[in-house]
């Protein structure tokens, strides 16, 4: 058997007595698109806070190809390989969108190039086809401030799949974009993801956003995992349905 | 219609030594002040604000008072060292500085400030204590002045350098580098997780405020002649600060303008009123209230650009 891509061992935190990470075990594998749903509360962003060196774990392991991760900084991490989007986007509000994905950009070729602008060297045309990809392109230069949720939602996307990660981690990608847009951008997406050939883990909470995407399906409860495997299987269980599809 | 107001007011400052022989001195701190908040401005870009910028300004005038005592009298050579004095000491300040952030950086600069004002002070054998230290008119590209000649030599070099260095701080504030500045001021968390060393980016931007006071530092000192502990001193910080936010810190020419129009304005009302502090006061208010982007973005405004 390969090595996963990602794999987190027995991982354990907790806040104030709230048992955020019990024992969390999972492993994903490359090429994969693995969902992962369980009800508010449970321990899901703060899977991808352990994973991405934001939180220390008080015990466990998180290997990248097999190499532990744990300690390092979320900046290494990123430099690693792993990107992530986050449940609130994390924007640069008072540049322009362009801006903020050409400075994506240049972290990922390094931004130690003084005295060239931002927008040279190609910077600003690999922004702009980043866009394009995800229709953004009309708002190029508006703030990021001024964009609605969702709009900045895909934003905070594009500037993760700007780092060519090889695992981008999705915090609620469809919250705050109305049912009707919902598959449109999933398939935007999904479509991005598969040209650049990145896997993914996408913390979900539309069961039919995770029925079509996902090839996995990892559910949460209470800090740990509850249940696992293709959507077909994990939403005909009992346990599932009760305690997760039913509240989520 | 900026290049031309830009080509105007080059031309006045130009000609002004020569329409009004006093305004010289006055117009040459007024471009050393403009250099330190300059580099004020440069920390702001980051959301940083320091209330001890003026201890560079002191460390470039005393390395210079130093290095001439030690016998080196050119010009050039001066700067550079002066300077080059100035970062270093950005640099090894910064390398600590740069884990902080809001309150306790502004703090920690004015600290870092009072400490080196205070050792300017008291030790009497290295720095002259509070008499200071006096400076011999250095030879200018290795010519020997007068007095006369060298302040106005003085003058238009600082006038060249402005443009130079205005030049380069502007490419380096849209270089990646720049707008990581910016963007450790909106989303550090979201820099973070681009990869980006976030110190390593502040760190680059204080070495080079540090440096940019350092310039004002040495053009102060050789005007001035006589280096005194107040070029430390907080409210020479303080003033940097008030410079920057009053020209504006949108663009490289904000705080020469705001340098300017203060150091003008003073010169002009102490002669009229004793009221100075009033003035300046109201003139902040104004242009808080009415300006965020300073003098500058007015200029801005006006020909049409956004601020
Ligand atoms: N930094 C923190 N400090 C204190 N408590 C925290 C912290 N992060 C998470 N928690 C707590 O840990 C638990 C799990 O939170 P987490 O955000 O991981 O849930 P989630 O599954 O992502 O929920 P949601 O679906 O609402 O996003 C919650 O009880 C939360 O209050
Ligand atoms: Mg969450």
């Amino acid at each position: 058997m390969t090595t996963p891509l990602l794999q987190a061992k027995d991982l354990r935190i907790s806040f104030y007595g709230v048992q955020a990470a019990d024992g969390v075990n999972l492993e994903i594998r490359e090429g994969e698109f693995l969902a992962i749903i369980g009800p508010n509360g449970s321990g899901k962003t703060t899977f991808l806070n352990l994973c991405t060196g934001y939180l220390r774990p008080s015990s466990g392991e998180v290997y990248l190809d097999g190499k532990p991760i744990t300690a390092m900084a979320p900046r290494t991490i990123a430099r690693r390989g792993i990107a992530r989007a986050f449940q609130i986007p994390q924007l640069f509000l008072d540049q322009t969108v362009l801006d903020n994905l050409m400075i994506a950009v240049a972290a990922k070729r390094g931004i130690w190039v003084p005295f060239r602008a931002l927008g040279a060297d190609g910077r600003r045309r690999e922004a702009e086809e980043l866009l394009a990809l995800v229709g953004l392109d009309g708002e190029a230069q508006q703030l990021a401030g001024a964009l609605p949720e969702g709009r900045r939602k895909l934003l905070d996307i594009v500037i993760a799949l700007a780092l060519k990660p090889r695992l981008v981690l999705l915090d609620e990608p469809t919250s705050g974009v109305s049912t009707i847009e919902r598959f449109t951008l999933m398939e935007t997406l999904m479509a991005a993801l598969r040209r650049a050939k990145v896997t993914a883990l996408f913390v979900e909470h539309d069961m039919d956003v995770v029925q079509r995407y996902a090839d996995r399906v990892v559910v949460w409860d209470s800090g740990s995992v509850m249940a696992e495997g293709p959507p077909s299987e994990v939403f005909k269980d009992e346990r599932v349905l009760r305690n997760v599809v039913g509240v989520a | 219609m900026r290049a031309a107001l830009f080509l105007i007011a080059l031309a006045a400052l130009a000609l002004a030594p020569i329409a009004a022989p006093w305004l010289q001195f006055v117009l040459t701190l007024a471009l050393a002040k403009g250099f330190a908040a300059l580099g004020v401005a440069v920390l702001l870009r980051g959301g940083l604000i320091s209330i001890g910028h003026a201890m560079f300004y002191a460390v470039s005038a005393y390395a210079i008072a130093f290095l001439a005592r030690a016998g080196l009298n050119e010009f050039v050579v001066l700067l550079l060292l002066g300077t080059l004095a100035s970062a270093l000491a950005g640099l090894l300040i910064g390398a600590f500085l740069v884990r902080y952030r809001a309150i306790f950086f502004a703090m920690l600069n004015l600290a870092m400030s009072m400490v080196l004002y205070a050792l300017l002070s008291k030790l009497y054998g290295i720095t002259g204590g509070t008499d200071g230290l006096r400076l011999a008119v250095p030879r200018f590209f290795g010519l020997a002045l007068d007095k006369a000649s060298f302040d106005t030599a003085l003058y238009y070099a600082g006038l060249v350098l402005m443009l130079g260095v205005g030049y380069g701080v502007q490419r380096y504030l849209a270089s990646p580098l720049g707008h990581a500045l910016a963007a450790v001021h909106t989303n550090e968390l979201r820099l973070e997780y681009l990869g980006v060393p976030v110190r390593f980016v502040l760190l680059i931007a204080y070495t080079i405020s540090a440096a940019l006071a350092g310039v004002g530092g040495a053009i102060a000192a050789m005007a001035i002649s006589h280096i005194l502990p107040e070029f430390a001193f907080w409210t020479a910080s303080g003033h940097l600060v008030l410079v920057a936010v009053l020209g504006g810190i949108g663009g490289v020419a904000g705080p020469f303008i705001g340098s300017l129009f203060l150091e003008v304005l003073h010169t002009l009302a102490v002669g009229v009123t004793d009221a100075w502090n009033l003035i300046i006061g109201v003139a902040l208010i104004g242009v808080i209230f009415f300006l965020p982007s300073g003098l500058y973005g007015l200029i801005r405004r006006r020909s049409g650009e956004p601020a």
